[in-house]
């Protein structure tokens, strides 16, 4: 199992989500410079967070035209697994990889904290291991990640399963006050048709150890790890 | 001046107005032709007059700043650097410093904010540390005055904008409110970083024929002046100074700190500064300033992003994002390599030289020539007058029998609780990332944020505290009680300290009653310190905050970094199990002068603050720590603004889960009031299983330290017998929406 995270300018997440791979699950990770061409076999790619550059036109307007994402798109496109987080989901809606779009916060301001997520569907290689209606515990920490689509896209990824993760409060319920940026339907990610491509704001690398307040963020991860290994298993 | 290539900068001639206007006294300016041996054009006037000035030279502050104790066994760097410099063990070391970014805030509260984060920051990865934590000390006017919401939401705003982008999380800090900011915010801001010991670097500039190299944005007209904006007082008029405060990239900055910091893996530097206050004048002869050497500028290869920007302005420019590195002769190549990859501008623009001269020139022109010691060490240092005042008596008067107990002291703890000083400030705090890097234990809300140190069973624990009320009745005890209550704050968790840094804010040192808090303060610090062993490694000191003559309390703001051997030990604040039992380590005594209550509920600033006797201070720490090393506490929390009242209903409600209660029953023969919200230091309150209570016993008799069990942990109430019960569920949401309320 081979994991890649991509480094744009301002990329701040891309070292978590490095250290939590490697040091908390023993995979095998490689950093990718956004200047660089896609070369080499990877069973995952990593859109990580941050302020790829400086969100200073949209967030991740300007990183979806790296010299990278070109391989990002094929490897997609091939059925590869691609995960984005906060800043990687903004830019794969950029990238027209996943629909929607993620928009200002309902209350204007950046926002930090924990939040309550329920795992709506397991059939995808990020929720393998999971239950439906199972809980999980991760912060958020953006000041744009408010979930958007048109009534269309949002009847469609009805239709098709395609909500992962929603915002609810700590009994499993949707709740106004469980939603930290005032997301469409509650929406926390998503992920694409082919359900090779998930986006979702909540930051699972920052929440990979007991120490620093819960591990549901592996589940994630070992999902993935999980299904890709199950997957080249199969390939032979 | 009527060379052709210098046409468009036609110098001004030097009058009386025009030095007057640099800030320049006649004095000082009858030194500046003795040094010169002749009259400085326009251009040295301005390199002089901000190298000279307060917030560059500290003219009036260093006669007292060396009484600091600044040395101790783990100190790689104290003062004099761009941050200090602390040992961790394990061939790792942690740079830290706090700066003011005061005068720009008030004026422009985002950009002046931001603009501080991101000059904390340089100065720690200047060091070749990466920055890995930062914290803040905020200081608002009253909550009530017009301007205040829009100077915090402004604010708060500005240190997420910068710090959430460059990736450093913010784990903790503090906010205060009060009248006496009205006009004068203070915003101080704190940075860690961490490195290994060997690859410490530092603002050196030596080896006759090294090339000077600037690295980073280009250099505009933004914020010239802006040191010497700092030091002069405002009035209405100054507010009007907005084109001095300077604009913030937090983009470029991530973008020069990731290159810096790939740059230092290699062996290409002598020395590397950040262009901070007065900008390329202060980071070039600083640096050869400490390298004994000289430092000759080419003004025409500065990057400039405005068009016919004068010698005068590309010397005194505060461009934010730049950094000035000397670097080995023969890698100039290489370190272009490196920036290049950045997308960042890296420009020979100069070269050490042996000649100890500061000299910029300007299309082969030479634009200013001045001996380097003139600029730094021999800048002028004043013993200014310091008189206590004789209003100070008045001040100091309090008779407690005049002053009426509340009949309802419930109804007083929840006017307490939801007082914007003690409510909670997570309205702040979730503006700010404090999860990125993976490394926090313990996120804002506690008495000092933690994080681990990855690869190492250590972490670190981080703090800023200063009551400046205190300081304002007492300056001595004042500062003492600041360094005090850093450390024990640091005790709580479990850490020991091991360096401070300071910004000591103070109105103008030209008057005497503000230089005597000063040297009362630092004096108050000083003891603490050598008591506490804590040595000053880095600091900063912002003068001239007063408005219309009228100056701020005095406000040192300390902040403290401590070291927990085992990070699986950490304590929190908050209760955790029903049926422990609750302790209190330290004596509470009838002290309400300075206190929080005596201002919130009877509007009054009076009286002395409490007592404090050093050695018990530091036995309660040891207590603490002893007790916390030996896995015997379940939570523990400092006794400080409110009172033990406000401390229990903290413990009750501050945590991440449901609210819990206590039972707890006070013997102490002292007013309902006092016993509630008397603010008497070296008091911590604990909680732990009753069976681990005699191993408890046995740490505290040691160090000869008061322990009384006060009650136990449980129910949905706080029950304070026989003075008052309350259902926690009600006092959590006072205290959450306090703040959160009053600037929707």
């Amino acid at each position: 199992m081979r994991w890649g995270v991509v480094v744009f300018p301002g990329s701040c997440d891309d070292q978590d989500v490095f250290d939590s791979l490697k040091r908390e699950m023993g995979q095998k990770v490689k950093f990718l410079w956004h200047k660089d061409e896609l070369a080499g076999h990877f069973d995952c790619l990593v859109l990580p967070g941050g302020f790829s550059y400086g969100d200073y036109l949209r967030c991740g307007a300007m990183a979806r035209f790296s010299p990278i994402m070109r391989g990002v798109e094929k490897f997609a496109q091939d059925g590869g697994v691609v995960l984005g987080i906060c800043n990687g989901f903004q830019i794969l809606c950029e990238a027209g990889l996943l629909p929607g779009a993620l928009v200002r916060n309902a209350g204007l301001r950046f926002v930090c904290q924990q939040v309550w997520l329920r795992v709506e569907e397991t059939d995808t290689p990020f929720t393998s291991q999971l239950k439906k209606g199972q809980l999980l515990r991760m912060p958020v920490k953006h000041g744009e990640g408010r979930y958007h689509a048109d009534p269309e896209t949002l009847e469609r990824l009805g239709q098709n399963r395609q909500v992962l993760l929603r915002y609810v409060n700590a009994k499993g319920k949707s709740s106004l006050p469980a939603n930290p940026n005032g997301s469409l339907d509650d929406i926390a990610g998503v992920c694409n048709e082919r359900r090779n491509v998930f986006g979702l704001m909540p930051h699972p690398e920052d929440a990979c150890s007991k120490l620093l307040g819960g591990d549901d963020g592996l589940k994630i991860f070992s999902s993935i790890a999980a299904a890709c290994e199950l997957k080249s298993g199969a390939h032979g | 001046m009527a060379n052709e290539n210098t046409k468009f900068f036609a110098q001004p001639q030097v009058t009386a107005e025009l030095v007057a206007a640099h800030g320049i006294t006649p004095e000082e300016y009858k030194k500046i032709i003795q040094i010169l041996g002749r009259e400085p054009n326009f251009t040295e006037l301005g390199v002089f007059s901000v190298m000279w000035s307060e917030h560059c030279s500290y003219k009036s502050s260093r006669h007292y700043l060396k009484n600091l104790p600044t040395e101790g066994p783990h100190v790689l760097q104290g003062p004099g650097e761009n941050a200090g410099v602390v040992d961790i063990g394990d061939g790792l070391a942690v740079a830290f410093k706090m700066e003011s970014h005061n005068h720009p805030s008030f004026i422009e509260p985002y950009q002046g904010a931001a603009t501080g984060v991101g000059g904390i920051l340089r100065d720690i990865f200047t060091m070749g540390a990466r920055p890995i934590a930062s914290l803040n000390s905020l200081r608002f006017g009253s909550i009530d005055h017009p301007r205040t919401p829009y100077l915090i939401s402004g604010v708060v705003a500005g240190i997420g904008g910068y710090g959430n982008c460059i990736g450093v999380p913010t784990v903790g800090g503090e906010v205060y409110f009060d009248e006496c900011y009205n006009a004068n915010i203070l915003v101080n801001a704190f940075t860690l970083g961490i490195t290994k010991k060997k690859r410490i670097h530092t603002g050196l500039a030596k080896g006759v024929g090294n090339p000077v190299m600037y690295v980073g944005s280009k250099t505009g007209r933004d914020g010239i002046h802006g040191a010497t904006m700092a030091s002069a007082s405002f009035s209405e008029e100054k507010e009007q100074r907005r084109p001095t405060v300077q604009v913030g990239d937090p983009f470029t900055e991530k973008l020069l700190l990731e290159a810096c910091l790939e740059l230092m893996e290699h062996d290409y530097l002598i020395g590397i500064q950040d262009m901070g206050a007065a900008g390329l004048t202060s980071s070039s002869t600083e640096m050869a300033g400490r390298g004994g050497a000289g430092i000759e500028i080419d003004l025409s290869a500065v990057p400039l992003r405005e068009q016919e920007m004068t010698p005068y302005e590309i010397l005194l420019s505060e461009s934010q994002e730049r950094m000035l590195l000397v670097a080995k002769k023969g890698t100039e190549a290489e370190i272009k390599r490196i920036f290049d990859k950045w997308d960042l501008d890296a420009a020979v623009v100069g070269r050490v030289t042996g000649d100890n001269q500061f000299r910029a020139c300007f299309n082969g022109v030479e634009v200013a020539r001045i001996p380097i010691s003139a600029l730094t060490k021999e800048a002028p240092v004043y013993q200014r007058p310091a008189e206590r005042p004789k209003s100070q008596d008045e001040v100091e008067q309090l008779d407690l029998a005049k002053i009426a107990e509340p009949k309802d002291l419930g109804a007083t703890l929840k006017l307490l609780l939801g007082s914007p000083n003690i409510a909670s400030k997570e309205w702040v705090y979730r503006q700010y990332d404090h999860y990125v890097r993976s490394n926090t234990v313990v996120a804002p809300g506690a008495d000092a944020a933690v994080i681990r140190i990855k690869g190492s069973d250590k972490a670190l624990a981080l703090t800023v505290d200063g009551n400046s009320r205190y300081c304002y009745l007492d300056p001595y005890v004042g500062g003492a009680l600041a360094v005090a209550e850093a450390a024990r704050n640091l005790a709580c968790v479990g850490a020991r300290p091991i360096g401070l840094t300071d910004c000591l804010n103070f109105g103008s040192p030209e008057n005497p009653a503000v230089m005597w808090q000063f040297a009362r303060v630092i004096q108050g610090m000083r003891d603490a310190c050598i008591a506490l062993k804590v040595p000053v490694v880095s600091g900063n000191v912002s003068f001239y905050n007063d408005t219309d003559g009228i100056p701020i309390y005095p406000t040192p703001t300390v902040g403290m970094v401590g070291l927990l051997p085992k990070v699986e030990r950490v304590v929190t604040p908050w209760f955790k199990v029903s049926g422990d039992i609750v302790v209190l380590l330290g004596r509470t005594r009838e002290e309400l002068g300075g206190s929080e209550y005596l201002k919130v509920v009877h509007n009054l600033v009076k009286g002395t603050p409490p007592w404090i006797d050093l050695r018990l201070e530091q036995a309660v720490h040891n207590c603490c720590i002893e007790a916390i090393d030996k896995g015997i506490l379940r939570s523990a929390h400092d006794i400080s603004e409110g009172g033990l009242a406000m401390a229990l209903a903290e413990c009750c409600i501050c945590g991440p889960d449901k609210p819990l209660g206590a039972r707890i029953e006070m013997r102490e023969m002292i007013r309902g009031d006092a016993l509630l919200f008397s603010e008497s230091q070296s008091r911590i309150l604990v909680s732990l299983q009753e069976k681990d209570l005699s191993q408890l016993q046995e740490v505290v008799s040691k160090q000869g330290v008061s322990l009384q069990v006060v009650g136990s942990v449980g129910g949905s109430r706080l029950a304070i017998q026989p003075i008052l019960q309350l259902p926690v569920d009600e006092l959590r949401s006072i205290w959450s929406s306090g703040l959160a309320d009053r600037l929707q």
